[in-house]
């Protein structure tokens, strides 16, 4: 029994982790169609139809170009940059539900790699380490546009982590539950958080751009100031790595963002759906249909986000280094404080009374 | 004096709440962006569509023949000397009794050569050509080459094919236009035809 566990675990991760490498490759082919189609071009449509290949051939071109390491460089650390990048965007992957679960041969599998009760938490130490991959980077490379832009991005990191942190504490007080399993489950029924937090919304999803390192908060490779970035010595593949850590980012983001504050695998008509379905297809097939109805909805709202992603981005211009910092310290954090106190108060006296008066 | 009434008096005043807020501006460019994102694309997808590029457009050489298909350029050699790239030479030989019908002077160019990595495409050997033999087509381009030896262009090239003859016949888009509909239909068969979008 416990290798079937094992097994099927093991075939959930790699599911898992081959649909975020599949979703970030395309990730790239996406934000060249939507940077065309916005400025009113076509966007690359040579390689394949519509361009589809176009991941295959950059990925190609990337793996066969000299991989160069500068002389003055600390090699190792050099080299752990990039991996570092990879290996924290995708860890985070594993606790996101993305879906309720599989019934097979009377078991229920869960469609998520790790059923943690302290999801949120991890994938919020998970994030955090992102930042030492840019650092360890930048500092390794001996350049000073590298070193400046690792700079940038650890403390732009740990200057929005704090706002997005607290924006999440509000959540979490109307849950009182760290499990993202249980945080989708409670928003059942159009439950939505996005309607009770809307604040806390715009403030993580403000905040999650920053930690993305993408625009308007892209300071970290602002090319007009520092080249490069932290990714001027690099080139091949590692600079493959460190792009691709970003779009596995932002996909991870995006499914946060959508368990978090749009009901994950929940739509609406849901239960309506599963009856019918159970009804016609019997309990185990048509619960297995329902399920993959609501991962298909889950991807579809995790790739709005990341569409969304990219629409911001050819949308608005960069912010100025000391107006992130304003943003963040000076508005965003009072802003997420005073979310929770409202939270609090809502929590505390309005719930009660409310839920006395539907009853 | 006052050149155009879209001139705007800086202000320095503060900003105000909205403004600060930053979010009711970033929605209206979402807005703006997500109107172009569905607008008609402007991309003309180059090698299958072609643009028209006008009568005057300088595109590749080409040595004219006369109504009788006979060879206008006599190897005076003026285009070799008004050529600033130096990209033209040639050598002139003597036409032989029975050749009338190929060259119509006694002298013609046996062999002219255009080098096309030097020609910059200036036209001024066909402002300097006496004869009106030498063209550089406005419907045609040098195609890429990969090979030294496609560099250097001699008449198998450049001398002009009596069964698709070139003419500049459209001076308009509009008269290409129709020029190209009646290539289509197969009214006008001396050009290949192109599309224009």
């Amino acid at each position: 029994m416990d290798l079937v566990e094992f097994l099927v675990k093991t075939v959930t991760i790699v599911a898992v982790f081959g649909l975020t490498l599949v979703i970030a490759m395309y990730s790239t082919w996406a934000e060249r169609k939507v940077a065309g189609f916005i400025q009113d071009r076509s966007g690359p449509n040579r390689a394949g139809w519509g361009g589809l290949l176009q991941p295959l051939a950059d990925a190609g071109k990337m793996f066969f170009k000299e991989d160069f390491i500068p002389a003055l460089a600390n090699k190792w650390l050099f080299i752990a940059g990039p991996s570092l990048a990879m290996l924290t965007a995708l860890l985070a992957s594993a606790v996101i539900p993305f879906g309720s679960t599989f019934r097979i041969a009377g078991h229920e599998v869960a469609l998520q790699g790790v059923e943690s009760n302290i999801g949120i938490l991890y994938v919020f130490g998970v994030v955090a380490l992102g930042v030492y991959g840019i650092m360890v980077g930048g500092w390794a490379s001996n350049n000073k546009f590298s070193l400046l832009g690792a700079i940038r991005a650890a403390s732009q990191n740990i200057s929005y982590e704090v706002a997005m942190g607290l924006s999440l504490i509000a959540i979490l007080m109307m849950s009182s539950s760290l499990s993202l399993g249980e945080i989708v489950a409670q928003q059942h029924g159009m439950n939505w958080n996005i309607f009770y937090q809307p604040l806390g919304f715009i403030i993580f999803i403000t905040c999650s751009f920053a930690e993305c390192n993408r625009v308007p908060f892209d300071l970290p490779e602002c090319e007009t100031e520092l080249v490069g970035g932290y990714h001027t010595e690099y080139g091949s593949m590692k600079l493959g790595f460190y792009l691709f850590a970003e779009y596995i980012n932002m996909f991870i983001s995006s499914a946060i963002i959508s368990v978090l504050y749009f009901g994950g695998y929940n739509y609406p008509g849901m239960d309506f759906v599963y009856e019918q379905l159970v009804k016609s297809f019997g309990p185990e097939v048509g619960h297995n249909i329902a399920t993959l109805i609501g991962t298909a909805v889950f991807f579809g709202k995790a790739l709005f986000f990341v569409f969304f992603y990219m629409w911001v981005r050819w949308t608005i211009p960069r912010f100025r280094y000391d107006q992130l910092m304003n943003l963040g310290w000076k508005k965003l954090i009072p802003l997420a404080i005073f979310n929770i106190i409202i939270t609090g108060a809502a929590v505390l006296f309005l719930k009660p009374v409310i839920t006395a008066w539907l009853n | 004096m006052q050149l155009t009434n879209r001139s705007k008096q800086v202000s320095n005043k503060q900003m105000t709440l909205a403004e600060r807020a930053y979010l009711p501006a970033i929605a209206t460019g979402l807005a703006i962006t997500i109107k172009h994102f569905f607008s008609k694309k402007v991309t003309i997808q180059y090698p299958e569509v072609k643009r028209y590029l006008g009568p005057v457009f300088r595109g590749r050489h080409i040595l004219k023949r006369d109504a009788d298909g006979r060879e206008r350029c006599t190897a005076c050699g003026l285009c070799a000397v008004a050529c600033p790239a130096e990209a033209i030479s040639m050598v002139a030989a003597e036409r032989v009794k029975g050749e009338e019908n190929l060259y119509r002077e006694e002298k013609y160019a046996a062999v002219y050569e255009v080098n096309m990595l030097r020609c910059i495409f200036c036209g001024l050997c066909e402002e300097a050509c006496p004869k009106q033999a030498v063209y550089l087509r406005h419907d045609e381009f040098v195609p890429v080459f990969t090979e030294r030896d496609q560099v250097i262009w001699g008449k198998d090239l450049l001398v002009e094919d009596m069964n698709n003859r070139y003419t500049r016949e459209a001076w308009t888009k509009e008269e290409a236009r129709a020029l190209d509909a009646k290539r289509a239909s197969g009214e006008v068969t001396n050009v290949v035809p192109r599309a224009i979008p």
